[in-house]
């Protein structure tokens, strides 16, 4: 099929998955509402969570369906280039685990389900415009769509202490970072005219904006996604926020709402403002590398499994700037084969962390995993390899996903960063092996105290196994994907076959 | 048997089943009960062995310099092979690996009681790496491997290991990641330099040796890989990893480590580091400071064995001085230097396992490792009495053991251009004799007065069955080595020739690494 973006009832088309996942959305809501006797609807959160998952399945149907589309026009509002595509296989990823593995926790802590699985829902639809969208306005209007929802599912707990605090500070510094994307955008505007990205390049490359008001208006942005992908210095919110938010909110935060900051960074960045590369890359260069050195040294410290993969997670968004700064074909590639890589692992060590926490979240403590390898050797094994893989041990998929980040700088001669990465790592191998060491290597607690697998649903278990067993296979197999991600890639349309920017020199 | 062998195409399949046939029986392992995980893991680890010693004589010495070779795609994108190709030298290091695994295994029947199932199928993952290291022929591949030893090597030592467990095998694996993702980066600098060169990415070693690199780039890239294997080997003053992993590993991960992990290191620097940076491995400075590290290593090493209360801590340290003759004898960049370092690789592996060995034999009947709290043993266990001598003396390097083949060849090669080294490491064999021998004394001899000692039971037939093939390796390889260093001379003239010492001032008629005859192309099944 072709879609000819001069009319609008083809731009619906190619909004199809976002529009699909929306209506969904709205279902699970109604779904929720109408069951409820007035008890809660928290007993039929396995039932809701098997409405949401197809709503998930029939968005990546019709996201595959965009793959076969040839385009015509430029588009604007939505594009439909392999970089979106790729990019709403992840997010679809992410919110699909997310839910799987959200149930018991739901169950357990009685909230409402309708509304929890809908804000996901929702949440999914904003990120999947961010990816796709190439006007800054409708990049901020679907990035509060995210934030908003991500907001409430920090708080929603509202019984716990915790997740109310937590969802008061991500709001309040989320709305701030939302400012400065949002007066970057207006400074921009008034350096170019236009919103609209390619138009932003075009006025770039022709030497007719205003630089000062353009580069004002970039940097206001990068702080802005600085903020949201919680990079250094602009990462105070993330531990708190991640700890105190109910564990499914904080897999679904980690993953699936950074990797769409992430992407619709990268598109900004990439395709807005390529022939400014020679200034912004300074500044994604030393945010990478603080990045790197303070959370992957300020996780060697902590002593809760939570906060540990909180930082942690700060951690690999200074590994994916990396790829970010190269701005080569690679480079970018790169990104969105860890992002998809980064996500599998990250949810599913989640996954697991809410088997060993408990229904209460009581126990997240590194001592807390003692014994606990010998004690469930499948959720063991399954959680040794999600640690491995985060840590970037080949045989997995993350080594696949960091070496193509690697490559990336390499292509563009980054060697401080690529080594940078390299040490990040080794400290990275500490932490994350602290908690495989304490599974395996600690005896268990006498009384009786280790966390057990048992009364784990099976669809959660499957899940994680298979999490697990797709990394393995990516870590030995990794080729179509990373094809996959380099074509993603060379969509953007920004790359020479040399695989480099085709920076103006 | 060259015949048969060709009859049932051993060559084309015998490197993928050895590489790859562990993990099948990792997963047997899983499969079947507890009580018969190491009757299993035994028997595979064995039956490979004898798999692997066709090998033997596929490998002929006269034809190409790497045989048996496949070169496949794995990941196209990148120009990733999976490519295996084996010469004279990871021959012998393969053949080390088989052989030292099923006795390895063997030997920990009494020492693993719990977890037997985990534990051996650790082992069996263990030597799909190992095997790995020693058959690949793409860079990639090779990393891959390489840091694919460090999982279960860390579960060995941490999970099955003694007091300080936990210690050792984390200061163990970050010391050794730290060295190989450094090298990772210098890995991908060489491909990235290489991709323009070529035209095209590829991380085969025949595509990447030759790159056009300058000398400042080859002395940083060199120092990444040999900071990587430095480490393995461990080369002074890097080693301190090693005694800790040493002790509170058990017996079989300690026979592991020191018959064939340490291999990796010295390997890797035979077949990587000084073929892809010439002018480095060359360089006056680098070769000074190797040389002197390894000579350091050697004499500081000897002197700290010697005041080790701890048997098997003394063994641990009498490895980094072992590797010390390794690293001089690979640096003289002679051939006689080089094959006397593949042959101190090939006996320490065979010693210092067998020492390691008996070491966990008396361990498990006095649950002591303490020197001092033996004495006399002689009268009680002549066996193993005999079985400990032999072992010492070779350690040592006696005339007429493999030790002394090694020591003698890596000597002279080293006299030929660096004699005041050579000088300063031959008192190294001196010192051997004044740590092993005392200790030899303290064990075997003097009186036998403490009464437990008097009940310690001989070898059992299990034991011997483990030390037998260690002890007859042990001499037969210290009065006939020839066939050995016959096979092993053709990759070790190769690497001479292609580094060409002797500084020929033509480098046009610089003698031509025969792996760039393009005889590499795809032969595998």
């Amino acid at each position: 099929m072709t879609l000819d973006f001069t009319s609008s009832s083809d731009l619906l088309w190619a909004l199809l998955p976002e529009i699909v996942l929306s209506v969904w959305a709205m279902a699970v809501l109604l779904a929720g509402v109408w069951r409820n006797d007035g008890s809660g609807d928290w007993e039929n959160a396995g039932a809701l969570r098997w409405l949401s998952l197809t709503g998930v399945l029939a968005a990546a149907l019709m996201n595959a369906w965009l793959h076969g589309v040839t385009v015509l026009g430029e588009p604007d509002v939505i594009t439909v280039d392999g970089f979106r595509l790729f990019a709403n296989w992840v997010l679809l990823l992410g919110a699909g685990m997310t839910i799987v593995i959200s149930v018991p926790y739901v169950t357990h802590q009685r909230l409402q389900a309708g509304e929890f699985y809908t804000l996901i829902l929702l949440a999914t639809v904003g990120m999947m415009i961010m990816a796709g969208t190439r006007n800054l306005i409708v990049l901020f209007l679907a990035l509060e769509t995210m934030s908003v929802a991500a907001y409430v599912l920090t708080a929603y707990n509202r019984r716990d202490r915790r997740s109310a605090e937590a969802g008061l500070k991500y709001f309040i510094l989320g709305a701030f970072s939302s400012v400065f994307l949002l007066y970057g955008i207006a400074l921009v505007w008034g350096g170019t005219g236009s919103v609209v990205l390619p138009q932003i390049a075009e006025t770039i490359e022709a030497g007719a904006g205003f630089t000062g008001l353009l580069l004002a208006g970039m940097g206001l942005m990068a702080i802005g996604f600085a903020f949201k992908i919680g990079a250094v210095p602009f990462h105070m919110w993330t531990p708190d926020v991640y700890e105190g938010a109910p564990s499914p909110s904080t897999a679904f935060m980690a993953t699936a709402v950074k990797a769409a900051s992430f992407v619709a960074f990268v598109r900004v960045f990439l395709e807005a403002f390529w022939n400014l590369y020679a200034s912004w890359y300074v500044i994604i260069w030393w945010l990478a590398a603080l990045t790197i050195v303070v959370a992957n040294l300020i996780a060697l410290a902590q002593g809760s499994v939570k906060r540990m993969l909180a930082y942690s997670s700060i951690a690999h968004g200074g590994y994916l700037l990396v790829g970010m700064a190269a701005a080569n074909a690679i480079g970018t590639a790169g990104v969105l084969f860890y992002l998809l890589v980064y996500t599998l692992m990250n949810v599913g060590a989640f996954g697991v962390l809410m088997i060993v926490a408990g229904h209460g979240e009581e126990r997240v403590q590194v001592d807390d995993y003692a014994g606990f390898g010998w004690r469930a050797p499948l959720m063991g094994v399954v959680f040794t390899i999600f640690l491995l893989s985060l840590a970037g041990f080949p045989g997995t998929g993350g080594f696949m996903a960091k070496i193509y980040l690697l490559q990336g700088a390499a292509a563009s001669q980054l060697w401080t960063l690529a080594v940078l990465l390299a040490l990040g790592t080794v400290v990275s191998y500490y932490y994350y092996l602290r908690v495989a060491w304490y599974m395996w290597m600690k005896p268990a607690r006498p009384e009786g105290e280790t966390p057990s697998s048992r009364g784990v649903p099976a669809p959660l278990n499957l899940v994680l196994v298979a999490a697990a067993v797709i990394l393995l296979l990516l870590g030995v197999f990794p080729g179509g994907l990373l094809e996959g991600a380099q074509t993603a890639a060379e969509g953007l349309g920004l790359f020479t076959s040399e695989g480099f920017l085709g920076l103006a020199d | 048997m060259t015949a048969f062998l060709d009859g049932i195409g051993y060559g084309t399949w015998a490197l993928h089943a050895l590489l790859w046939l562990p993990l099948v029986g990792l997963a047997v392992v899983l499969v079947l009960p507890a009580e018969r995980a190491k009757h299993v893991a035994f028997a595979w680890t064995a039956g490979l062995f004898v798999l692997s010693v066709g090998l033997w004589w596929a490998f002929d010495p006269s034809g190409e310099l790497f045989q048996l070779v496949t070169r496949r795609e794995w990941i196209a994108v990148w120009g990733v092979s999976y490519a295996l190709g084996i010469d004279g030298i990871s021959l012998f290091m393969i053949l080390l690996t088989t052989l030292t695994m099923p006795l390895a295994i063997l030997g920990s029947f009494q020492y693993i009681r719990e977890r037997e199932k985990a534990f051996y199928a650790l082992m069996l993952l263990l030597q799909t790496g190992i095997v790995g290291v020693f058959v690949s022929m793409d860079l990639f591949l090779f990393y891959v491997f390489f840091e694919l030893t460090l999982v279960p090597m860390y579960f060995i030592v941490g999970v099955w290991g003694g007091e300080r467990r936990i210690y050792a095998a984390v200061k163990f694996f970050l010391y050794t990641a730290l060295g190989s993702l450094l090298m990772l980066v210098g890995l991908l600098y060489l491909y990235a330099s290489a991709r323009g060169f070529l035209g095209q990415p590829s991380f085969h070693l025949t595509d990447l040796v030759g790159t056009p690199l300058t000398t400042t780039e080859q002395l940083w890239l060199f120092a990444a890989f040999a900071l990587a294997f430095a480490i393995k080997v461990p080369l002074f003053p890097l080693h301190t990893w090693l005694p800790d992993a040493h002790v509170e590993a058990p017996t079989p991960g300690s026979v592991v480590l020191a018959a064939v992990l340490l291999k990796m290191g010295t390997y890797g620097f035979i077949r990587f580091a000084l073929p892809l940076f010439p002018e480095a491995a060359t360089h006056p400075g680098v070769i000074g400071l190797m040389m002197t590290l390894g000579v350091v290593g050697i004499i500081y090493a000897a002197w700290v064995a010697a005041v080790q209360p701890d048997a098997k801590k003394l063994v641990a340290y009498t490895s980094v001085a072992h590797m010390g003759f390794v690293i001089i004898g690979i640096f003289a960049l002679t051939v006689n230097g080089l094959q006397g370092g593949l042959m101190v690789m090939i006996s320490h592996g065979v010693s210092t396992g067998a020492l390691f060995l008996l070491v966990g034999m008396l361990y498990e009947r006095r649950h002591t490792r303490e020197i001092a709290d033996f004495g006399g043993l002689a009268r009680v266990a002549p066996l193993m009495a005999t079985a400990f001598v032999i072992t010492a003396l070779s350690s040592i390097g006696l005339p007429g053991t493999s030790g002394f083949v090694g020591e003698f060849l890596a000597l002279l090669g080293t006299f030929e251009r660096f004699p005041v080294f050579a000088v300063f490491a031959t008192t190294g064999v001196i010192f051997a004799a004044y740590y092993m021998l005392p200790m030899v004394q303290r064990i075997l001899f003097n009186r036998l007065e403490d009464p437990e000692n008097r009940a310690i039971p001989d070898l059992s037939r299990r034991e011997l069955v483990v030390l037998g093939p260690l002890l007859f390796l042990m001499i037969a390889l210290g009065v006939s080595p020839g066939p050995v260093l016959e096979r092993m001379e053709p990759g070790v003239q190769a690497v001479v020739e292609y580094l060409d010492v002797e500084g020929v001032e033509d480098t046009a008629a610089r003698p031509v690494l025969p792996l760039d005859d393009g005889d590499v192309t795809e032969t595998g099944p």
